[in-house]
């Protein structure tokens, strides 16, 4: 007995930072509508900060003011942050938001090796709370004791915080309706920034307290991030309290779960985060969000069929991309067969956002079950490659029909969250289940048969499948079920309306987008001869985004475009430097902030401009509009 | 001239709003912006406190030109702005939703206190701690405007104050209007209703189709019955 409540009180001291960097989250969220992805590095920066303030000054005050100081340093950084970065894109669409953030976690993660180096620093005790209390025979570190203390009394000074300060009231307001407490004379540049200002110290307060309990390392951000998700989306994005209970709840299913399925103790917290999507979609302390009015005009370009001229433009290019094998060496077929896969993935990926406007945080998931579909098929059953290319993307029709039924619950940011989160469960399995996935070693030895063996063949395979899935996609979208997914995106109640069962018809298409990603994958496994982990990680998700936004996920191409760009220069910069991430990340903010339209929507808009300039005034603008208000 | 509007043109995407809008408000002055639903009324007032992106032209009010200022600048200089939608803060009490609008006081317009504004509006006195969402519509109506009053404006822009209210909650407002008036407040209102715009304003102007396509005294508009029944629907 008095073990199960030692291992109660361990969650419930976990549960602290995790309160503290989600209900930071939660406080930004409110008040900016920004899902801040670099809240899992200001985490990770506030530990780094307060390990050096620690090691530096001795004694009780150098730990305690180390951690506060720490905390504000990086709350500083925050302001920054958000003076030159978020208030860009404030108006952006989320999608670009949740990108820019995660551009800058990129950025942040090369940063702190370049600072303090890629090992794990072990922080010290915090003074007074070195010791442990004996509970019938079983150890709690007094430390813990501290962490169960703070969290209630932090949730008790937000609360003050927010009701009983002007402060407090405005920020409530602002949660409310923005633009109305401009309206009032609030200047809400200000608003933002204090709110921004608060929500980082507490999530690098939660990781300055963490470092007597745990090492502090380069990758720490993404872990919390994930987890901080969870917790929002079980507690509701918004809510202070649902941030406390889902905190505590986690840890404790973490606490528990380990001794229930000690390989896969996630799996647990997935359960319980699926039974509260069902029931509360909106999270247990959240409110239902109105559904959001789409601003007219978003979409510039409504699909349309290619003409002729784009169909023979179209042909010619793959043509060219056939003759690759006549004049290229092996190393650049080699990369244009991963090229090509990638058009594969990214081309699922701009289907589901362009056509079904969700976009997916997660996508590489269903990439990665297609690969270990393959490695199973190829290595445990011992199939032909032909019948494991046939069913391995199963797997990722698999992984997405289970996991699109709850992520289709949701919209906008919950259903990136959620997107996110999936694939990280996903990549956690594959981690830690070592017996069956091989976990960090991965599955090596798939390697095509003879007749797909050499660089030039497997070439042309993954060619061909690329631009055979680009022309099915195609079709579908002017399919019946195009008209009807385009209309879900658009209008989720007017579908409902002219009786479309809208969520059904984004179900089936989460579906198609993860089989055929799953087909990207599994190609991807014979072009490597291996499955890693890596394969359905939350970077090559990313990956997938940005190709997505670098083609620009309002236009036609946007995905190929994106594809062969993104990957070319990515194998270009990794063989140019060590420091990808940083430039990446970078490069990412630049998109974000400089060419949110993406590159063939750039050309599209330069066009277009071309075109305005000859006939002045388009008889749209000349004629008075009815709908005034 | 306490505010004056000239040549303003607004646009919501492609959609060109407003033409060459221009109106005054003297010192003190109730004026009325009478027009149909969907002529103009309320992006006009959005258009002059900012928060319409595309917009163009001068708007001079107290002498300077706050054309290019935000939102907050403008109602901070003493233009005081109610919604047609209310847009009450649900989640606050009525307390909290009037400290939203608390701005210092300022030496050419009135004081407004919490007591003040609980005689003006006594409903909202005997409601202090109960949240916005659950008035009823007269209530939050009362709300609104008293919420913008405590940033203690000297010219309030009052978008349908008598829309959707019961006629004894209207008599109530048509005496709130009166009082700020008697206060020193300059007021601009909006309405479609010619009958409770008769019963507080001094001037009018006419808008249809984002044009003002007249402006002079109550009596003048009297005077004029062909336009008052081309342009409103009474």
């Amino acid at each position: 007995m008095a073990f199960y409540v030692v291992q109660f009180l361990t969650g419930l001291a976990s549960a602290a930072s995790l309160f503290l960097v989600a209900s930071g989250l939660s406080i930004i969220f409110g008040v900016t509508r920004i899902v801040n992805f670099a809240h899992g590095a200001f985490y990770m920066i506030g530990a780094y900060i307060a390990f050096t303030l620690t090691e530096r000054f001795s004694g009780a005050f150098g730990f305690w003011g180390g951690v506060v100081v720490a905390a504000l340093a990086v709350a500083l950084i925050g302001v920054l942050v958000e003076m030159v970065l978020l208030r860009r894109i404030y108006h952006a669409p989320e999608l670009f938001q949740l990108l820019g953030t995660f551009g800058l976690t990129l950025m942040v993660e090369d940063l702190v090796v370049l600072i303090w180096g890629p090992d794990d620093l072990v922080g010290r005790r915090a003074p007074g709370f070195k010791g442990a209390v004996d509970f019938f025979g079983q150890n709690i570190p007094s430390y813990d004791l501290f962490l169960i203390v703070l969290s209630p009394v932090v949730l008790g000074i937000l609360w003050l915080l927010f009701q009983r300060t002007r402060w407090g009231v405005l920020v409530r307001a602002a949660t409310q309706d923005r633009d109305m407490v401009a309206a009032l004379g609030v200047n809400q540049k200000w608003l933002f920034t204090s709110v921004f200002a608060v929500g980082v110290f507490l999530a690098a307060l939660g990781g300055a307290l963490q470092i007597p309990r745990d090492a502090v390392h380069h990758a720490m951000d993404l872990r919390i991030i994930v987890e901080v998700f969870v917790v929002v989306v079980i507690g509701g994005l918004g809510s202070i309290v649902g941030a406390f209970v889902a905190a505590v709840l986690v840890s404790e299913l973490n606490a528990f779960g380990i001794l229930i399925f000690p390989k896969i103790s996630i799996i647990l917290v997935f359960l319980v985060m699926a039974a509260v999507l069902i029931v509360r979609p909106w999270g247990l302390f959240g409110k239902p969000e109105a559904a959001a009015r789409k601003t007219p005009g978003l979409t510039v370009n409504p699909w349309r069929p290619l003409t002729s001229n784009e169909r023979l433009a179209a042909l010619a290019a793959l043509v060219v991309a056939a003759t690759l094998p006549l004049f290229a060496g092996n190393y650049a077929l080699t990369v244009g067969s991963e090229i090509a896969i990638f058009v594969i993935f990214a081309v699922s990926l701009h289907f589901l956002m362009s056509v079904g406007g969700l976009a997916s945080f997660g996508h590489a998931a269903y990439f990665g079950l297609g690969a270990y579909g393959v490695a199973f098929l190829a290595k445990m059953a011992g199939l032909p490659m032909i019948v494991c290319l046939l069913l391995g993307p199963l797997l990722g029709c698999m992984g997405a029909a289970v996991f699109g039924f709850f992520a289709v619950q949701l919209s906008g940011v919950y259903f990136a969250m959620l997107t996110l989160a999936f694939a990280q469960i996903v990549w956690s399995i594959a981690f830690q289940w070592v017996s069956v996935t091989g976990g960090d070693n991965g599955i090596l030895g798939v390697w095509p048969e003879k007749w797909a063996a050499s660089p030039s063949h497997f070439y042309w395979l993954a060619l061909g499948v690329a631009a055979l899935v680009t022309i099915a996609l195609r079709v579908m979208v002017f399919s019946p079920f195009g008209y009807a997914l385009r209309a879900t995106r658009d209008s989720l109640l007017r579908t409902e309306a002219v009786g479309i069962n809208a969520k059904r018809i984004q179900w089936t298409a989460f579906v198609i987008a993860g089989t055929t990603a799953g087909i990207g994958g599994a190609l991807f496994a014979y072009l490597k001869g291996s499955v890693f982990p890596d394969n359905l990680g939350i970077s090559l998700s990313v990956d997938a985004l940005v190709m997505v936004l670098l083609g620009g996920v309002e236009t036609v191409s946007g995905g190929v475009i994106g594809a062969i760009v993104y990957k070319a220069l990515n194998i270009w910069l990794v063989s140019q430097t060590d420091l990808s991430k940083l430039v990446l990340g970078g490069f990412i903010v630049l998109i974000v902030v400089v060419f949110p339209k993406g590159i063939v929507g750039m050309l599209e808009m330069l066009a277009q401009r071309r075109r305005k300039a000859s006939p002045p005034g388009s008889p749209l603008i000349a004629k008075p509009i009815e709908s005034a208000e | 001239m306490k505010l004056t509007v000239q040549d303003l043109n607004s646009h919501y995407g492609p959609a060109h709003i407003l033409f060459d809008i221009g109106f005054e408000v003297g010192e003190g002055e109730v004026v009325a912006l009478l027009g149909r639903n969907g002529a103009g009324k309320s992006t006009t007032f959005r258009s002059v406190v900012g928060l319409v992106a595309q917009r163009s032209g001068r708007i001079m009010f107290e002498g300077k030109d706050v054309s290019a200022s935000p939102t907050h600048e403008i109602v901070r200089d003493g233009l005081g702005y109610v919604p047609e939608e209310r847009r009450i803060f649900t989640d606050l009490t009525v307390e909290e939703n009037l400290e939203v609008g608390r701005q210092p006081k300022r030496p050419n317009a009135p004081h407004w206190t919490r007591e003040k504004l609980f005689a003006l509006f006594p409903n909202l006195g005997e409601m202090k701690n109960r949240p916005g969402g659950r008035m009823s519509g007269g209530e939050q109506q009362m709300l609104t405007i008293a919420r913008t009053l405590m940033g203690n404006p000297s010219l309030v822009l009052l978008d349908e104050p008598s829309e959707g209210l019961s006629p004894k909650i209207v008599e109530q407002m048509v005496d709130a209007i009166l009082t700020m008036k008697k206060e020193g407040v300059s007021i601009v209102v909006s309405e479609q209703n010619l009958h409770f715009a008769r019963l507080i304003s001094d001037r009018a102007y006419i808008i249809e189709r984002g044009r003002i396509c007249f402006g002079g005294t109550m009596a003048e508009l009297d005077a004029r019955p062909d336009i008052r029944d081309a342009h409103l629907s009474l």
